[in-house]
Protein backbone atom coordinates (compact mmCIF):
# COMPACT_ATOMS: atom_id res chain seq x y z
CA UNK A 1 0.00 0.00 0.00
CA UNK A 2 1.24 3.45 -0.81
CA UNK A 3 1.72 5.98 2.01
CA UNK A 4 -1.08 8.58 1.50
CA UNK A 5 1.33 12.35 1.70
CA UNK A 6 -0.02 15.47 1.44
CA UNK A 7 -3.56 17.13 0.62
CA UNK A 8 -5.09 14.51 3.15
CA UNK A 9 -8.96 15.60 4.66
CA UNK A 10 -8.24 16.63 8.39
CA UNK A 11 -11.58 16.61 10.78
CA UNK A 12 -11.63 19.05 13.37
CA UNK A 13 -14.27 20.66 15.63
CA UNK A 14 -15.30 24.28 15.03
CA UNK A 15 -17.81 26.20 17.24
CA UNK A 16 -18.67 22.25 18.28
CA UNK A 17 -19.14 21.62 14.52
CA UNK A 18 -17.34 19.12 12.76
CA UNK A 19 -15.88 20.41 9.65
CA UNK A 20 -13.11 19.22 7.12
CA UNK A 21 -10.26 21.30 6.56
CA UNK A 22 -7.34 20.49 4.45
CA UNK A 23 -3.81 19.48 5.89
CA UNK A 24 -1.52 22.45 5.58
CA UNK A 25 -4.40 24.34 6.63
CA UNK A 26 -3.10 27.37 8.81
CA UNK A 27 -5.50 29.41 11.17
CA UNK A 28 -5.72 32.01 8.26
CA UNK A 29 -6.44 29.64 5.60
CA UNK A 30 -9.28 28.62 7.61
CA UNK A 31 -10.79 32.31 8.21
CA UNK A 32 -10.82 32.55 4.63
CA UNK A 33 -12.44 28.96 4.11
CA UNK A 34 -15.21 30.33 6.62
CA UNK A 35 -15.55 33.56 4.70
CA UNK A 36 -15.40 35.39 8.03
CA UNK A 37 -14.80 39.10 8.29
CA UNK A 38 -14.72 41.49 10.75
CA UNK A 39 -13.64 41.49 14.48
CA UNK A 40 -12.77 37.82 15.73
CA UNK A 41 -10.83 36.05 18.34
CA UNK A 42 -9.67 32.47 18.03
CA UNK A 43 -8.79 29.63 20.85
CA UNK A 44 -7.34 26.50 19.22
CA UNK A 45 -7.71 23.73 21.84
CA UNK A 46 -8.48 26.07 24.75
CA UNK A 47 -5.35 27.94 23.98
CA UNK A 48 -5.50 31.36 22.47
CA UNK A 49 -4.09 31.91 18.83
CA UNK A 50 -2.80 35.63 18.98
CA UNK A 51 -3.89 37.84 15.68
CA UNK A 52 -0.20 37.73 14.79
CA UNK A 53 0.07 33.85 14.51
CA UNK A 54 -2.88 33.16 12.24
CA UNK A 55 -0.46 33.55 9.39
CA UNK A 56 1.65 30.43 10.60
CA UNK A 57 -0.29 28.15 12.91
CA UNK A 58 -0.97 25.05 11.83
CA UNK A 59 -4.14 22.81 12.35
CA UNK A 60 -3.80 19.60 13.24
CA UNK A 61 -6.26 16.64 13.18
CA UNK A 62 -9.04 16.82 16.09
CA UNK A 63 -7.79 19.87 16.88
CA UNK A 64 -10.65 22.14 18.79
CA UNK A 65 -11.50 25.67 17.67
CA UNK A 66 -13.22 28.37 19.08
CA UNK A 67 -13.79 30.98 16.53
CA UNK A 68 -15.80 34.24 18.74
CA UNK A 69 -16.96 37.74 18.08
CA UNK A 70 -18.72 40.58 20.44
CA UNK A 71 -22.46 40.57 20.78
CA UNK A 72 -24.81 42.55 22.71
CA UNK A 73 -25.03 41.78 26.13
CA UNK A 74 -25.28 43.05 29.79
CA UNK A 75 -26.13 40.75 32.56
CA UNK A 76 -26.93 37.52 31.67
CA UNK A 77 -29.70 37.03 29.60
CA UNK A 78 -31.08 33.49 29.52
CA UNK A 79 -32.09 34.00 25.47
CA UNK A 80 -28.96 33.32 24.07
CA UNK B 1 -16.84 84.61 44.61
CA UNK B 2 -20.14 83.37 46.21
CA UNK B 3 -19.33 79.46 47.03
CA UNK B 4 -22.11 79.02 49.21
CA UNK B 5 -24.16 78.04 46.24
CA UNK B 6 -21.89 75.58 44.23
CA UNK B 7 -23.59 73.66 41.76
CA UNK B 8 -21.67 70.31 40.67
CA UNK B 9 -19.60 70.32 37.60
CA UNK B 10 -18.69 68.05 35.31
CA UNK B 11 -15.70 66.55 35.74
CA UNK B 12 -16.09 67.68 39.75
CA UNK B 13 -17.25 64.42 40.73
CA UNK B 14 -15.92 61.81 38.45
CA UNK B 15 -16.14 58.10 38.70
CA UNK B 16 -13.07 56.63 38.97
CA UNK B 17 -12.04 53.01 37.80
CA UNK B 18 -9.06 51.77 37.69
CA UNK B 19 -7.55 55.19 37.84
CA UNK B 20 -9.53 55.93 34.75
CA UNK B 21 -12.00 59.16 35.39
CA UNK B 22 -15.55 58.85 33.73
CA UNK B 23 -18.02 61.42 33.94
CA UNK B 24 -21.50 59.18 33.84
CA UNK B 25 -21.92 56.64 37.04
CA UNK B 26 -24.26 54.56 34.22
CA UNK B 27 -22.77 51.52 33.07
CA UNK B 28 -25.04 50.24 30.11
CA UNK B 29 -25.26 46.39 28.50
CA UNK B 30 -25.95 46.05 24.80
CA UNK B 31 -28.22 43.14 25.34
CA UNK B 32 -32.16 42.13 24.55
CA UNK B 33 -32.21 45.80 21.75
CA UNK B 34 -34.37 45.17 18.74
CA UNK B 35 -31.53 46.52 16.39
CA UNK B 36 -28.00 47.55 16.40
CA UNK B 37 -29.43 50.93 15.53
CA UNK B 38 -31.68 50.98 18.64
CA UNK B 39 -28.68 50.23 21.18
CA UNK B 40 -26.87 52.74 19.53
CA UNK B 41 -29.54 55.71 19.86
CA UNK B 42 -30.41 53.95 23.60
CA UNK B 43 -26.87 54.10 24.86
CA UNK B 44 -26.47 57.68 23.62
CA UNK B 45 -29.32 58.54 25.63
CA UNK B 46 -27.83 56.97 28.65
CA UNK B 47 -24.75 58.91 28.11
CA UNK B 48 -22.79 56.08 29.92
CA UNK B 49 -19.12 55.67 28.72
CA UNK B 50 -18.89 52.25 30.20
CA UNK B 51 -20.91 49.82 27.67
CA UNK B 52 -21.22 45.84 28.37
CA UNK B 53 -20.96 43.25 25.44
CA UNK B 54 -20.73 39.63 25.81
CA UNK B 55 -18.35 37.17 23.88
CA UNK B 56 -20.37 34.34 21.44
CA UNK B 57 -19.06 32.06 18.66
CA UNK B 58 -19.30 33.35 15.20
CA UNK B 59 -21.66 31.82 12.81
CA UNK B 60 -19.94 29.51 10.74
CA UNK B 61 -21.24 29.57 7.34
CA UNK B 62 -24.65 31.84 7.80
CA UNK B 63 -24.80 35.25 7.82
CA UNK B 64 -21.67 36.20 6.45
CA UNK B 65 -21.87 39.68 6.51
CA UNK B 66 -23.75 40.00 9.67
CA UNK B 67 -23.45 43.39 11.16
CA UNK B 68 -21.21 43.80 13.82
CA UNK B 69 -21.64 45.83 17.29
CA UNK B 70 -18.48 46.96 17.33
CA UNK B 71 -19.57 48.63 13.95
CA UNK B 72 -22.43 50.55 15.92
CA UNK B 73 -20.19 50.84 19.80
CA UNK B 74 -17.03 51.88 18.71
CA UNK B 75 -14.13 51.12 21.33
CA UNK B 76 -12.76 54.21 20.15
CA UNK B 77 -15.61 56.16 21.75
CA UNK B 78 -16.70 53.90 24.61
CA UNK B 79 -15.04 51.60 27.26
CA UNK B 80 -15.66 48.33 26.25
CA UNK B 81 -16.63 46.05 29.06
CA UNK B 82 -16.67 42.59 27.98
CA UNK B 83 -18.88 40.17 30.08
CA UNK B 84 -18.69 36.78 31.10
CA UNK B 85 -22.53 36.32 30.97
CA UNK B 86 -23.82 32.90 30.35
CA UNK B 87 -20.48 31.39 32.00
CA UNK B 88 -21.59 28.26 34.81
CA UNK B 89 -18.02 27.52 35.68
CA UNK B 90 -14.38 29.17 36.79
CA UNK B 91 -12.64 28.29 33.50
CA UNK B 92 -15.33 28.99 31.18
CA UNK B 93 -15.65 32.61 32.43
CA UNK B 94 -11.39 32.53 32.03
CA UNK B 95 -11.53 31.55 28.12
CA UNK B 96 -14.41 34.20 27.49
CA UNK B 97 -11.97 37.21 29.42
CA UNK B 98 -8.95 35.81 27.22
CA UNK B 99 -10.90 36.09 24.29
CA UNK B 100 -11.93 38.83 24.71
CA UNK B 101 -8.73 40.67 25.16
CA UNK B 102 -7.52 39.23 22.06
CA UNK B 103 -10.69 40.62 20.59
CA UNK B 104 -10.41 43.79 21.53
CA UNK B 105 -6.51 44.39 21.42
CA UNK B 106 -4.98 43.67 24.89
CA UNK B 107 -8.12 45.19 26.23
CA UNK B 108 -7.60 43.70 30.51
CA UNK B 109 -11.15 45.63 32.18
CA UNK B 110 -13.20 42.87 32.45
CA UNK B 111 -16.67 42.57 33.56
CA UNK B 112 -16.72 38.81 35.75
CA UNK B 113 -19.90 36.98 36.23
CA UNK B 114 -20.21 33.12 37.41
CA UNK B 115 -23.50 31.99 38.08
CA UNK B 116 -24.67 29.77 39.65
CA UNK B 117 -28.00 28.54 38.16
CA UNK B 118 -30.78 29.45 34.93
CA UNK B 119 -33.39 29.97 37.22
CA UNK B 120 -31.59 33.09 39.41
CA UNK B 121 -28.65 33.85 37.65
CA UNK B 122 -27.67 34.47 41.03
CA UNK B 123 -23.74 34.35 41.61
CA UNK B 124 -21.16 31.12 42.33
CA UNK B 125 -19.10 32.55 45.22
CA UNK B 126 -16.54 29.90 45.07
CA UNK B 127 -16.18 29.71 41.17
CA UNK B 128 -16.07 33.77 41.02
CA UNK B 129 -13.47 33.89 43.61
CA UNK B 130 -11.19 31.14 41.77
CA UNK B 131 -11.79 32.80 38.04
CA UNK B 132 -11.16 36.05 39.84
CA UNK B 133 -7.90 34.91 41.40
CA UNK B 134 -6.75 33.88 38.21
CA UNK B 135 -7.87 36.68 36.13
CA UNK B 136 -5.85 39.08 38.55
CA UNK B 137 -3.09 36.92 37.96
CA UNK B 138 -2.96 37.02 34.36
CA UNK B 139 -3.13 40.65 34.41
CA UNK B 140 -6.89 41.42 34.01
CA UNK B 141 -8.51 44.15 35.47
CA UNK B 142 -11.44 42.49 37.23
CA UNK B 143 -15.38 44.11 37.93
CA UNK B 144 -16.90 41.62 39.57
CA UNK B 145 -20.71 40.71 39.86
CA UNK B 146 -21.45 39.03 43.53
CA UNK B 147 -24.44 38.64 45.72
CA UNK B 148 -25.23 41.85 47.93
CA UNK B 149 -23.34 40.33 50.96
CA UNK B 150 -21.07 42.65 53.06
CA UNK B 151 -18.30 40.10 53.76
CA UNK B 152 -17.73 38.79 49.88
CA UNK B 153 -17.63 42.16 48.43
CA UNK B 154 -14.92 43.07 50.85
CA UNK B 155 -13.19 39.49 49.98
CA UNK B 156 -13.27 40.79 46.16
CA UNK B 157 -11.69 44.03 46.99
CA UNK B 158 -9.07 42.71 49.19
CA UNK B 159 -7.95 40.36 46.65
CA UNK B 160 -7.07 42.87 43.89
CA UNK B 161 -10.87 43.26 41.89
CA UNK B 162 -11.06 47.02 41.13
CA UNK B 163 -14.66 47.23 41.48
CA UNK B 164 -17.29 45.05 43.46
CA UNK B 165 -20.49 45.47 41.66
CA UNK B 166 -23.54 43.70 44.25
CA UNK B 167 -26.98 43.08 42.32
CA UNK B 168 -29.85 44.83 43.79
CA UNK B 169 -32.37 42.06 42.99
CA UNK B 170 -32.01 39.05 40.08
CA UNK B 171 -30.39 40.05 36.80
CA UNK B 172 -33.00 40.81 34.24
CA UNK B 173 -36.17 41.00 37.53
CA UNK B 174 -36.41 44.79 37.41
CA UNK B 175 -37.34 44.22 41.42
CA UNK B 176 -35.33 47.32 42.75
CA UNK B 177 -33.32 47.39 45.31
CA UNK B 178 -34.42 44.51 47.58
CA UNK B 179 -31.49 44.61 50.98
CA UNK B 180 -30.47 48.81 51.07
CA UNK B 181 -28.79 47.93 53.96
CA UNK B 182 -26.92 45.78 52.66
CA UNK B 183 -25.75 47.81 49.77
CA UNK B 184 -25.23 50.59 52.53
CA UNK B 185 -23.31 48.81 54.31
CA UNK B 186 -21.07 47.05 51.51
CA UNK B 187 -20.57 50.99 50.26
CA UNK B 188 -19.84 51.80 53.66
CA UNK B 189 -17.04 49.50 54.06
CA UNK B 190 -15.42 49.60 50.58
CA UNK B 191 -11.89 51.11 49.06
CA UNK B 192 -12.84 50.36 45.52
CA UNK B 193 -15.92 51.56 43.62
CA UNK B 194 -19.28 49.59 44.31
CA UNK B 195 -21.63 49.50 41.46
CA UNK B 196 -25.26 47.92 42.04
CA UNK B 197 -25.30 45.62 38.89
CA UNK B 198 -28.77 44.10 38.11
CA UNK B 199 -32.21 44.57 39.32
CA UNK B 200 -32.99 47.59 38.70
CA UNK B 201 -36.46 48.02 36.94
CA UNK B 202 -37.23 52.05 36.76
CA UNK B 203 -35.74 55.35 37.24
CA UNK B 204 -35.98 55.49 40.50
CA UNK B 205 -34.55 52.59 41.70
CA UNK B 206 -31.37 53.75 40.07
CA UNK B 207 -31.37 57.60 41.80
CA UNK B 208 -32.19 55.27 45.16
CA UNK B 209 -28.78 52.78 44.31
CA UNK B 210 -26.84 56.37 44.02
CA UNK B 211 -28.74 58.02 47.01
CA UNK B 212 -27.31 54.61 48.87
CA UNK B 213 -23.89 55.87 48.22
CA UNK B 214 -22.87 53.64 45.41
CA UNK B 215 -20.90 54.57 42.71
CA UNK B 216 -22.47 53.93 39.85
CA UNK B 217 -25.00 51.09 38.44
CA UNK B 218 -24.59 48.80 35.62
CA UNK B 219 -28.04 48.11 34.36
CA UNK B 220 -29.58 46.67 30.53
CA UNK B 221 -32.81 44.71 30.49
CA UNK B 222 -34.39 48.32 32.36
CA UNK B 223 -33.63 49.94 29.34
CA UNK B 224 -34.03 47.67 26.43
CA UNK B 225 -37.14 46.17 27.85
CA UNK B 226 -39.17 49.58 28.35
CA UNK B 227 -41.11 50.56 25.71
CA UNK B 228 -39.71 53.48 24.62
CA UNK B 229 -36.02 52.19 25.10
CA UNK B 230 -34.09 55.59 24.30
CA UNK B 231 -36.58 57.71 26.40
CA UNK B 232 -35.99 55.05 29.25
CA UNK B 233 -32.15 56.30 28.66
CA UNK B 234 -32.71 59.18 29.33
CA UNK B 235 -34.56 58.85 32.49
CA UNK B 236 -32.09 56.47 34.31
CA UNK B 237 -29.60 59.39 32.87
CA UNK B 238 -31.21 61.92 35.09
CA UNK B 239 -32.12 59.42 37.96
CA UNK B 240 -28.26 58.35 38.14
CA UNK B 241 -27.43 62.11 38.43
CA UNK B 242 -30.13 63.11 40.87
CA UNK B 243 -29.45 60.37 43.46
CA UNK B 244 -25.71 60.89 42.71
CA UNK B 245 -26.20 64.59 43.89
CA UNK B 246 -28.32 64.02 47.02
CA UNK B 247 -26.03 61.51 48.12
CA UNK B 248 -23.43 64.42 48.05
CA UNK B 249 -26.03 66.97 49.28
CA UNK B 250 -27.23 64.83 52.60
CA UNK B 251 -30.32 64.34 53.11
CA UNK B 252 -32.30 65.76 55.89
CA UNK B 253 -33.29 63.40 58.98
CA UNK B 254 -36.29 61.24 59.17
CA UNK B 255 -38.28 62.52 61.82
CA UNK B 256 -41.43 60.49 63.27
CA UNK B 257 -43.79 64.17 63.26
CA UNK B 258 -44.24 67.18 61.55
CA UNK B 259 -41.57 70.22 61.66
CA UNK B 260 -43.39 73.28 60.59
CA UNK B 261 -41.33 75.07 57.61
CA UNK B 262 -42.38 78.75 58.14
CA UNK B 263 -41.69 80.20 61.38
CA UNK B 264 -44.38 80.41 64.10
CA UNK B 265 -43.13 83.78 66.11
CA UNK B 266 -44.75 86.63 64.85
CA UNK B 267 -47.91 85.13 63.89
CA UNK B 268 -50.79 88.36 64.17
CA UNK B 269 -53.57 85.69 65.48
CA UNK B 270 -53.00 83.53 68.37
Amino acid sequence: MEPCLGNLDMLVIINGIETTVADTATIANLIKQLELTGRIAVELNKQIVPRSEFDSRLIKDGDVIEIVHAIGGGQSTYNW
Amino acid sequence: MNTAVKTLKRGDDDLIIDNVPYRSRLLVGTGKYRSFEETQRAIEASGAEIVTLAVRRSNIGQNKNEPNLLDYISPEKYTILPNTAGCYDAESAVRTCRLARELLDNHTLVKLEVLGDQKTLFPDIPATLAAAEILIKEGFRVMVYTNDDPIMAKRFEQMGCVAVMPLAAPIGSGLGIRNPYNIRTIVENAGVPILVDAGVGTASDAAIAMELGCDGVLMNTAIAEAKNPILMASAMKKGIEAGREAYLAGRMPRRAYASASSPIDGTFFS
